[in-house]
């Protein structure tokens, strides 16, 4: 059997933890078991083993924890069974969850399948993040002509979104554009016509 | 629809045929979703699980491929039935332990089912024979993507589809093959297999016990990461990694006819014997010595010898199946071993004997694998 951390070497160490009432074992090799510091079978918290390294440390430097503010669940609760309390508990333990998906996965951002309805609505999120990164960057190059352009485009963007009604876009564009505006060193363009369209 | 008057018809997945269905037993893609802002059911209250259970059961019967479902809430279901459907692999051991509020739907065929409040809210899948990883994601993306029209499925802009644990976000997808590698065991080099595996994020796991230690000699390889590929490129490093193992696997039982063919041979006539003659068998001894028959097939030592028999004596001789045709009480695991014997021996009269005195040289329908793969 090997072990169930580095799967290359043979497991020595066996152990048992009941989690949520339901026995998880996890069999360990010499070496990993001392880098876990597993030789007190009590002080060790199976959430790392199964979660990646650290993960109940990240979870601990929240003493208490935050709680979800949609379902209540705790940082605690996420400790001891691994599962969250509804979608919301994403963002509401981000910051502990960040270091745990690099360990699990093979990316941060999911680049699969998008249900029909919301396609549109992250096309457009991806394209405005993208808009506000050139926006960023040709300012601090001092760029500003080409930052007008991505201004006017963002603009464009978030003109078209108030008109379909309410806005998932990012909170970030107006204080940026609030301050390209300010340096006032290039003229407000005329929003350009889209192509194929006749202005 | 009864549940035994459905899987009185052994499933798609196990009498079908699709490509490589020699050594690829079945394929399956599972896909977790969840309603938007409404606790997980570990998490819910049983008025909110029952809330959950009613709108998504409601979708799933609306479904063009679900006509005539079989439906039935978990709580309904003897502990038998659950055991069976979890034996043919229709739902899993966590989904049989739910009580209220949890459901299962399946179609008649038994390649599409439903698992409603699992550790997810929706937990569907799609199996079907051979390898055919493309087919089966197909058909469960479909359904997903019909079922989306009316439920509202939580889903982050970066993080894509939210699930119980963060091991499934992304994708939700869960896809996966189960192997027969009598080859890689009997030359001792499944767990090297299964190593280099392991390294490359995906996970190679006996189907029943671990390692060199799986009964049956039946892996199932999946994917461990569901977050930062789509789903497409997850299937294509599964199939990539599928094919590599059937050609270790064919070369493994060409090396064993060639070099150890009396070894080889004396294990498939033995496991003949005994299942012919055997009044009282065990699981797992029947699994082990039906993988030495199923590979005799393979190899053509059976002449006219009809797979599909050795097949389905996998899933019946497991415990629920063994007894779902009875009304008496649960039988003891003695009454099992000798019914058990006793259906092996029934089965088996209608194969032929094997020819153990002629050794093929190259097995009879083996294709190379890699002649598939563009
Ligand atoms: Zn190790
Ligand atoms: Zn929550």
């Amino acid at each position: 059997m090997f072990c169930d951390v580095c799967q290359s070497k043979e497991a020595t160490v066996f152990l048992t933890q009941i989690v949520e009432g339901k026995m998880q074992k996890v069999n360990l090799c010499e070496s990993c078991s001392k880098e876990k510091g597993v030789n007190d079978p009590t002080g060790f918290a199976l959430a790392d083993l199964l979660l990646g390294l650290g993960a109940a440390q990240e979870i601990e430097k929240n003493p208490l924890g935050i709680r979800c503010p949609v379902c209540g669940f705790s940082q605690t609760d996420f400790k001891k069974t691994g599962r969250l309390g509804c979608s919301a508990c994403y963002d509401a333990f981000a910051e502990g969850l960040s270091g745990m998906l690099k360990n699990m996965h093979r990316g941060l951002i999911h680049t699969g399948k998008v249900p029909a309805r919301l396609a549109l609505v992250l096309i457009k999120a991806r394209e405005l993040a993208s808009l506000q990164q050139g926006l960023e960057k040709a300012i601090l190059e001092e760029k500003f002509e080409d930052a007008a352009g991505f201004r006017d485009k963002i603009r464009l963007l978030e003109s078209e979104e108030r008109k379909s009604g309410e806005s998932n876009l990012p909170g970030a564009v107006p204080d940026l554009l609030a301050g390209l505006n300010r340096l006032s060193l290039v003229p407000t363009e005329e929003t350009p016509p889209k192509p194929g369209q006749k202005s | 629809m009864k549940l035994f008057a459905i899987i009185a018809n052994t499933g798609e997945w196990l009498s079908g045929s699709g490509p490589h269905d020699q050594i690829v037993v079945s394929s399956r893609v599972r896909l977790a979703r969840n309603l938007k802002g409404k606790p997980f059911p570990g998490w819910a209250k049983k008025a909110e699980r029952v809330a959950v259970l009613d709108e998504i059961r409601g979708a799933v019967i609306q479904l063009p491929e679900m006509k005539e479902a079989f439906s039935e809430k978990l709580e309904d279901l003897s502990p038998l039935e659950k055991q069976v459907l979890m034996e043919r692999h229709l739902i899993s051991r966590e989904h049989a332990a739910k009580g209220a509020g949890s459901a299962v739907v399946m179609n008649t065929a038994q390649t599409l089912s439903f698992m409603i409040n699992e550790e997810d809210h929706l937990r569907m899948q799609a199996i079907r024979a051979g390898l055919q990883l493309d087919e089966v994601f197909a058909m469960i993306n479909q359904a997903d993507s019909e079922l989306e029209e009316s439920l509202d499925f939580a889903f982050h802009n970066e993080l894509g589809y939210l699930t119980a644990c963060p091991t499934n976000v992304g994708t939700g997808m869960r896809a996966s093959a189960m192997l027969h590698l009598p080859g890689l065991v009997m030359s001792e080099q499944v767990n090297k297999i299964i190593n280099s595996v392991n390294k490359i994020g995906l996970a190679v796991r006996g189907l029943h016990g671990e390692g060199s230690e799986a009964m049956g000699n039946l892996f199932q390889v999946s994917n461990q990461t569901t977050l930062g590929e789509a789903e497409q490129e997850i299937i294509g490093r599964l199939n990539k990694v599928i094919f590599q193992i059937l050609e270790h696997e064919q070369n493994a039982r060409q090396i064993l006819l060639q070099q150890r063919a009396e070894t080889l041979l004396d294990q498939i006539g033995r496991a003949y014997g005994i299942l012919c003659h055997a009044h009282s068998i065990t699981s797992k001894e029947a699994l082990n010595l039906l993988s030495f028959i199923k590979m005799g097939v393979d190899l053509g030592l059976f002449p006219g010898g009809n797979r599909l028999q050795v097949d389905e004596l996998f899933i019946e001789t497991q415990p629920a199946h063994l007894q779902k045709g009875l009304q008496a009480a649960k039988l003891g695991s003695e009454e099992r071993d000798s019914l058990r014997a006793a259906l092996i021996r029934t089965k088996l009269k209608k194969m032929p004997e094997p020819e153990i005195g002629k050794i093929p040289t190259t097995p009879p329908t083996a294709q190379s694998p890699t002649s598939q793969e563009s």
